[in-house]
């Protein structure tokens, strides 16, 4: 099963399943990343880290550690 | 009547501006109790009985940030009589998400819609109607930009405090959640007030821990809630907190699917998606970063920063001192109160407030930056490498502010939610050159190496090493250890900054900085110019039988191994931790040469009997990194909230100072 790390850049994916608890995988909860949503992935920064996710109509980012904890639906 | 109107809302909502435009100038800003949270309140333009209060800008009420439980707290105990939410319509789905959190506190709430030029700018339709008949509440379109619709707000949450009326709708969950949820409103009907019940339930339910101790449930209770959690999280295959979040965002997308309609897009190219393009693009983002960097520095701190420079000394000395000191003595004023008053208070004053135009600009195009967008572009370009060394994106802020000027640099850290990177940011920003540095580094360099190009520059990437290399070595002791912090951010559409909004910005920033010059510098100048002038039997004698003096031969042995031995550059030392640009006017008075600038023929000639050019660059070196002025420990103190780690921050930076002039003198010397 593909994360949204492994997900190309240009993309837009539906979000399975978060894993992992606690203080970030809230955050990215609360930030609107949750089960069933979409998500594009906009860039990647120059230095390879962060990511740029479009994500309910805006843009948000993160790295690409907790990208890997965000499961995709195929 | 006397309301207490709570003003909530995410980060770039427009919060602020709207509270600006409500509350006028009469605010006041300090902490929330016990937490460096700001907290600013201030008094309704059109009924000063009604005092509103802004709450930090968050996008949910979790237990994981000091904001947000900052904000709940005071939501449930402070009770304001009405929230104005203050929602971002171009960012209609993010935005509810606090919304229907805030709604469950039980407090009669009014949505502003604010930003709607802009929706309708888009071509994007909000059917308000539909969106307050979702909420039952009032929701009225607001521009803080034009003013639209903030009366109406005023009037509506007025009313609305006065009647208590909270026909508020609160988000529905699933059937198997809802049917979790009673059942722990049953188990603790008697322990919580019944207009907090639901709120209660879902946060014991989400196993806030925050909640759980503030209740203190028996035991008993607290193991049958806990069967419920399992037994729902099993079901639903998720866990506690996920289900409801999810939940939360299925409801607010029903809200929005009855209320927003989007214009079709072809392609997304907003004009915003136009600059990020160039901006972040994989090879110009740093190229572009560096030369903006530049570009500012040149402006303020060079270029047309210097030239205020002028106007300002003109100011202080030949307008200002020395009409006083006629004054003074037209009026018989004895020697010693004048020099005091001119040489010790306005001499020392007028040094540090030399610095006040160039820090000015700089903060104006610092807050053009930040208002604009760019700033969250900067960190989201910079995390990989701050990542390295143990900071996040985001202590990149405080450290470009730390050009300025430390305190406000100092200040900025705030924005870094982690207390570890906070901590961190704090003791590293003041290795960067600050503004008051610039004229200590100016007059070594103009003595010993005014033909090196590079030795000024130096200071800066010494700096920068040295943050790179605490950073990692901090990191790997048990203060520091842990996991990485969560970059998670939003990155705002770029808009057009407003000139006002810019320049309160850079007015909040550039007040600590005068604060200082008129309070601690002016008491700590007077007290250094009576220790240099006295002795021990309190009579008037040359600086070099001075109390400074005979303090500074006490100290100068430990910096013999430095290369500066000798006291006067202890006491240069010491003043320099009162304020660093001080340490120029101290040498010039130690030398005997009086008040001067840096580029003083007499004092050049002292100055380079007194040190070689090594030891000069070891001064420099030591000045780059001790411990900072008295308002930048001040600052370290109340952002760290604790004299144990203020103290760490003191001893770290002096030690690192300690170390590396030593090394560079010793290793020097084996070369000169």
């Amino acid at each position: 099963m593909r994360t949204l790390k492994q997900v190309q850049l240009g993309e837009t994916v539906v979000v399975r399943k978060i894993n992992g608890e606690g203080a970030t995988m809230r955050r990215i909860m609360d930030m609107g990343i949750t089960k069933g949503c979409q998500v594009t992935i906009r860039k990647v920064a120059p230095l390879g880290d962060p990511i740029e996710v479009t994500v309910r109509g805006y843009e948000l980012s993160l790295r690409k550690a907790d990208a890997d904890n965000i499961l995709i639906q195929e | 009547m006397a309301f207490r109107i709570a003003l909530a809302g995410n980060p770039n909502s427009g919060k602020t501006s709207i509270f600006n435009e409500l509350t006028g100038s009469t605010q006041y800003v300090g902490n929330w109790p016990g937490v460096t949270v700001e907290k600013k309140e201030g008094y309704l333009k059109s009924d000063k009985r009604c005092m509103i209060v802004d709450l930090p800008g968050i996008y949910s009420l979790s237990p994981y940030t000091l904001e947000e439980v900052v904000t709940r707290d005071y939501l449930l105990d402070g009770k304001p009589d009405v929230i104005i939410n203050i929602v971002d319509a171009t960012n209609l789905e993010r935005n509810l998400y606090l919304t229907t959190q805030l709604m469950e506190t039980g407090i009669p709430m009014v949505l502003a819609l604010n930003m709607i030029d802009v929706v309708h700018k888009s071509g994007d339709t909000i059917d308000t109607r539909a969106l307050s008949q979702s909420l039952g509440c009032p929701v009225i379109e607001t521009s803080a930009v034009t003013g639209v619709g903030l009366k109406e707000v005023v009037q509506k949450a007025l009313a609305y405090a006065e009647s208590g009326n909270t026909g508020l709708l609160q988000a529905g969950f699933s059937k198997t959640t809802e049917k979790a949820l009673s059942s722990l409103t049953e188990l603790i009907a008697d322990s919580v007030p019944p207009e907090l019940l639901r709120w209660y339930a879902i946060k014991l339910f989400e196993q806030d821990e925050k909640v759980m101790n503030r209740l203190k449930l028996p035991a008993t209770v607290l193991s049958e809630i806990q069967a419920h959690i399992k037994r729902t999280e099993t079901e639903m295959d998720d866990s506690a907190e996920s289900i409801i979040t999810n939940e939360r965002y299925n409801h607010i997308t029903h809200i929005t699917a009855r209320c927003l309609v989007r214009k079709a897009r072809i392609g997304n190219t907003t004009i915003s998606d136009k600059i990020d393009r160039v901006v972040t693009n994989r090879w110009l983002a740093l190229p572009l970063f560096f030369f903006a960097m530049w570009a500012v520095y040149y402006v303020s701190i060079q270029s047309l920063g210097d030239v205020t420079i002028g106007w300002v000394e003109w100011i202080f000395n030949d307008l200002i001192g020395a009409n006083i000191a006629r004054a003074l003595g037209s009026i018989g004023t004895s020697a010693w109160l004048t020099g005091l008053v001119v040489e010790g208070i306005i001499g020392g004053v007028g040094a540090v407030i030399t610095f006040v135009p160039q820090m000015m600009i700089l903060f104006f195009f610092l807050a053009l930056m930040e208002d604009c967008g760019y700033m969250a572009r900067v960190a989201f370009i910079m995390d990989r490498i701050f990542r390295k060394f143990g900071l996040s994106g985001k202590s990149f802020i405080p450290m470009l502010i730390g050009t300025g000027c430390s305190v406000p640099a100092i200040m900025a850290s705030r924005t870094i939610e982690n207390l570890r990177d906070r901590r961190m940011t704090i003791m590293l920003t003041p290795f960067i050159p600050c503004g008051a540095k610039l004229p200590v580094f100016a007059l070594f360099v103009g003595v010993f190496f005014p033909n090196n190009t590079f030795v000024g520059p130096s200071m800066y990437l010494i700096g920068i090493l040295a943050i790179i290399v605490s950073g990692i070595l901090l990191k790997r002791t048990r203060l520091f250890a842990g996991d990485p912090a969560p970059f998670v951010m939003e990155l705002p559409s770029y808009h057009m900054p407003r000139l006002k909004g810019v320049l309160i910005h850079m007015w909040d920033r550039g007040k600590a900085f005068i604060k200082k010059a008129s309070t601690i510098i002016a008491v700590a100048s007077a007290g250094i110019w009576i220790l240099q002038s006295t002795s021990w039997g309190f009579q008037m004698v040359e600086p070099d039988a001075s109390i400074l003096a005979s303090m500074g031969r006490i100290l100068a042995p430990v910096f013999r191994p430095l290369g500066f031995g000798f006291w006067e550059a202890a006491v240069a030392t010491i003043t320099g931790l009162l304020a660093k640009e001080t340490i120029v006017a101290t040498l010039g008075i130690l030398v005997g040469v009086g008040e001067v600038t840096e580029n003083d023929p007499n004092l050049i000639l002292r100055i380079s009997q007194l040190f070689t050019p090594l030891s000069a660059y070891a001064f420099m070196i030591f000045t780059l990194f001790a411990a900072p002025c008295a308002a930048a420990i001040g600052a370290t103190r109340r952002e760290m909230q604790s004299a144990r780690w203020t103290w760490i921050a003191i001893l770290f930076q002096t030690g690192i100072a300690y170390l590396a002039a030593l090394l560079v003198f010793q290793i020097g010397s084996l070369f000169v």
